[in-house]
């Protein structure tokens, strides 16, 4: 049975910050179909068009037919724990500061056998489940998980390596003004976070879901000005070094394509909310969150933006709002790469049209803000790097993996 | 199409009539090496050549297995070496370079390729060698082993060992007792790192490493090298050098790739054949010299061999004393457990031992009356299970 996790001490001012170590994140560019599998929590393997062998490790070549046709699939999960060991010496530093660390070989009903990581729950001779995950150097690996939940088992210290759990983490909602932002800090208490700060600019100014928000348990509101560089910095002055989760909620949403708008108002303002708001963000407390990606239970943990699903494709109703959350996925995919050295986790969460009046004219279905906010704290807990709320976000994805040209036609009639 | 070995070739393999191999070399090892690989490999070939009392300009033929010797390949030690070989082989197999090198070696030199062909093994050991090379071993080390703990081959292995102790009842005091004879080999050995006696309640008693391999199973990695001359029977004669005959030899690659976890070697498909080819049986053969990277290893192969059952190995063990002295002299230099690991030379630890045994030339305790000797090698862990296996008949004049 797992160990419940205790409440993190507060931290001695004098103690050193251990510095973020990454496992080994080379491989193969085969291997690589596992991380894009890891990063939306499928579990894919290698299933060869010609056999159906399922083959792991990753190969160019099917060891039964020769096949060079082994596309990534999704395949069961189930398999049974042959055998594991308990690591006590590692040559890696990685490994070597968070020994002991279980391993053991799952033999998958699927076909192969696979060395996978161990949940502290997962016993020897009994059936497993694996999950492929993201480690803290950003690529896939295999973890076995009990057949069915267990208590606290999201507390399990070789699990918690691999997600972005809020439970006892601090963190940051940027803009408390919206509806998304106020859904998040709520299910964010719920998660056990033991601290939300939620940014608003000019909290004097009262708005809508004020007291609500203010009755959340453990919500702090902080001044922030996302559209304001000295604001920005002062908060990360302020509060950077206690923030382990940041969740950017500006929004700015526009009708309109690149034409129709005359002049660059609104594009600067959205660019200056949106672009230039994760910017500042990102140059405040990039720099911190990197350097406490190992810093014990609340650690520094991820970095997160919610994107319109237009940033993958652009909405020509909405075309220069696209265009805006296109750049800001961009960048985000910048910051992946940058806050990789902490260990710090990028997760984009891409919506469709949000209930709310912003997408007023826009027909259903849409997403409300409790259940995106719901997605993305469950995103948190699995440690994810890319995930689609909603069936529009959903079905943007799935177009967009089959024709990308279509998919732009159709956006466009 | 099933690419798997269903039974063992149809065609029958012309014996090693007239291939002996000589010259057995070991240059003592060391913890750790400030030298090359280049350095070990030169001292090995040129003590060859000498006990062989050859010149460079004789050798015709080279054979080389090394880790450490990159970017080099063997081809690059032609000339490092100032030798110009007219045959040239490269045997990056680890624990089964020695019989492989051999059985290669041995048809080139039955054919008329080369007359004198230098088979060498050298690998040095800087302090940080062994964790670069296990995180770049193989493909599949780096994609779906090395960020799993990076435990390296004690991880790998204690998986291995943990699944045959939980089906076929082997204990750890099985295990010990393989270790602790070895040991006992080893003292008598001069060239062996281990100088200490062990006990079994001091194998019992050591830390954990991965378990259930705890630190005595574990061989210590160190610099060496190993090195023996393959050439005809009737050279040897004229040169007075002691030579042991070829009687037969093995060699299989990823065996059994269904098995859900490794508790066989490819041994197991080619043994039947492997008596056949030499004329003898299990019972006939003096002493046996496994790959002992892990004692599970030692035990699969005791079965795999013929030694006894698939699943007899405990009591197999628990009936032996596995001394050099005893009912079934095993690992008699005390193989790498005791003497160490050196890289590709553990590959031609177990080899080198057994042409000395038959040769009376034992530096250490010798086997009382060898006349026919077992070699066996194994190696790469390239996911998880070792791929290579191979064996070898070895007979001295007393056969
Ligand atoms: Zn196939």
């Amino acid at each position: 049975m797992t160990k419940p996790l205790q409440r993190p001490k507060r931290k001695d001012p004098l103690k050193k910050t251990r510095i973020p170590l990454l496992p080994q994140g080379t491989r193969s560019r085969t291997a690589l179909g596992l991380t894009s599998a890891a990063a939306e929590g499928r579990f894919q393997l290698q299933v060869c068009s010609d056999c159906a062998m399922v083959v792991y490790p990753p190969r160019d070549a099917c060891p039964r037919c020769l096949s060079a046709r082994l596309p990534f699939k999704d395949v069961p999960n189930g398999g049974t724990l042959l055998a594991e060991t308990t690591i006590r010496t590692s040559t890696d530093v990685y490994f070597r500061e968070r020994m002991p660390w279980r391993i053991g070989t799952v033999a998958l009903d699927a076909g192969p056998s696979i060395v996978a990581h161990l949940h502290g729950d997962v016993r020897e001779g009994e059936r497993a489940r694996l999950q492929l995950k993201i480690d803290k150097s950003g690529q896939a690996i295999a973890m076995a998980l009990p057949e069915s939940d267990t208590p606290n088992m999201a507390d399990d210290p070789q699990w918690r390596e691999l997600t972005c759990d809020p439970k006892y983490r601090r963190v940051l909602i940027t803009d408390g003004r919206t509806a998304v932002g106020q859904a998040l800090a709520e299910a964010l208490s719920e998660a056990g976070a033991s601290v939300i700060f939620v940014g608003v600019a000019d909290p004097w100014k009262p708005f809508p879901g004020e007291d609500k928000l203010r009755k959340i348990e453990r919500v702090e509101i902080v001044a922030l000005d996302l559209t304001d560089t000295i604001s920005v910095n002062e908060c990360a002055g302020e509060f950077a070094a206690r923030v382990d989760i940041l969740i950017n909620t500006a929004e700015h949403v526009r009708t309109g394509g690149i034409i129709e708008r005359k002049g660059l108002t609104i594009a600067r303002e959205e660019l200056e909310i949106r672009y230039f708001g994760l910017t500042r963000l990102a140059q405040a407390f990039g720099p911190v969150l990197r350097a406490r990606g190992a810093d014990g239970v609340n650690s520094a943990a991820a970095f997160v933006n919610l994107l319109s699903v237009y940033a993958l494709v652009n909405w020509p109703t909405y075309g220069a709002f696209s265009a805006t959350e296109a750049a800001c996925l961009s960048a985000a995919q910048s910051l992946r790469t940058e806050l990789r050295p902490g260990g710090v986790k990028v997760l984009n969460v891409f919506f469709g049209p949000l209930e709310t009046e912003w997408y007023q004219v826009v027909p259903p279905p849409k997403v409300t803000p409790s259940a995106l906010a719901n997605a993305t704290v469950r995103a948190l807990q699995h440690g994810l790097e890319d995930v689609f709320v909603g069936d529009i976000a959903e079905d943007i994805r799935a177009r967009l993996a089959v024709s990308p040209k279509a998919l732009e036609r159709e956006l466009g009639s | 199409m099933n690419l798997a070995p269903t039974s063992a070739p149809q065609s029958r393999r012309r014996p090693y009539d007239g291939v002996v191999v000589a010259a057995p070399v070991t240059v003592p090892y060391r913890r750790y090496s400030t030298n090359t690989a280049h350095w070990w490999v030169g001292r090995a070939v040129r003590e060859v050549i000498q006990k062989a009392r050859l010149k460079s300009a004789d050798i015709d033929g080279l054979s080389l297995s090394s880790f450490t010797v990159g970017p080099d390949t063997a081809i690059g030690l032609t000339q490092h070496l100032g030798l110009s070989p007219r045959w040239l082989d490269h045997v990056p197999l680890g624990g089964a370079s020695g019989v492989v090198a051999l059985r290669r070696a041995a048809r080139a030199v039955q054919c008329g390729d080369a007359e004198f062909v230098v088979c060498v093994a050298g690998d040095t050991n800087q302090v940080d060698s062994f964790r670069r090379m296990l995180s770049t071993f193989s493909r599949f080390a780096q994609d779906a082993v090395y960020p799993y703990g990076s435990g390296g081959p004690n991880a790998s292995f204690a998986l291995i060992t943990r699944n045959y102790m939980k089906h076929y009842g082997a204990t750890r005091e099985d295990f010990g007792k393989i270790c602790v004879a070895q040991r006992a080999n080893a003292l008598k050995f001069p060239h062996a790192l281990m100088k200490k006696p062990l006990t079994l309640d001091e194998y019992l008693g050591a830390r954990a490493i991965s378990d259930p391999i705890h630190l005595f199973d574990c061989v210590m990695p160190c610099a060496g090298a190993e090195a023996f001359l393959v050439c005809r029977e009737d050279v040897a004669r004229s040169l007075e050098l002691p030579a042991a005959r070829l009687l037969a030899t093995i060699e299989r690659h990823n065996a059994f790739p269904e098995d859900p976890i490794q508790y066989r070697g490819g041994w197991a498909l080619d043994i039947d054949e492997f008596y056949a080819m030499a004329g003898v049986t299990a019972d006939d053969v003096d002493f046996v010299q496994t790959y002992d990277d892990y004692p599970v290893i030692c035990m699969m192969q005791m079965e795999d061999l013929g030694f006894c059952g698939k699943g007899e190995g405990p009591e197999f063990v628990r009936s032996h004393t596995l001394t050099a002295d005893g009912s079934f002299p095993h690992n008699t230099s005390g193989g790498q457990l005791s003497v160490g690991q050196a890289g590709a030379a553990g590959g031609f630890l177990g080899l080198v031992e057994a042409v000395r045994q038959v040769t009376d030339g034992a530096l250490g305790a010798a086997v009382p009356g060898a006349a026919i000797g077992l070699v066996s090698g194994f190696g790469m862990v390239t996911y998880d299970r070792g791929l290579a296996s191979g064996a070898a008949l070895l007979a001295g004049g007393r056969a």
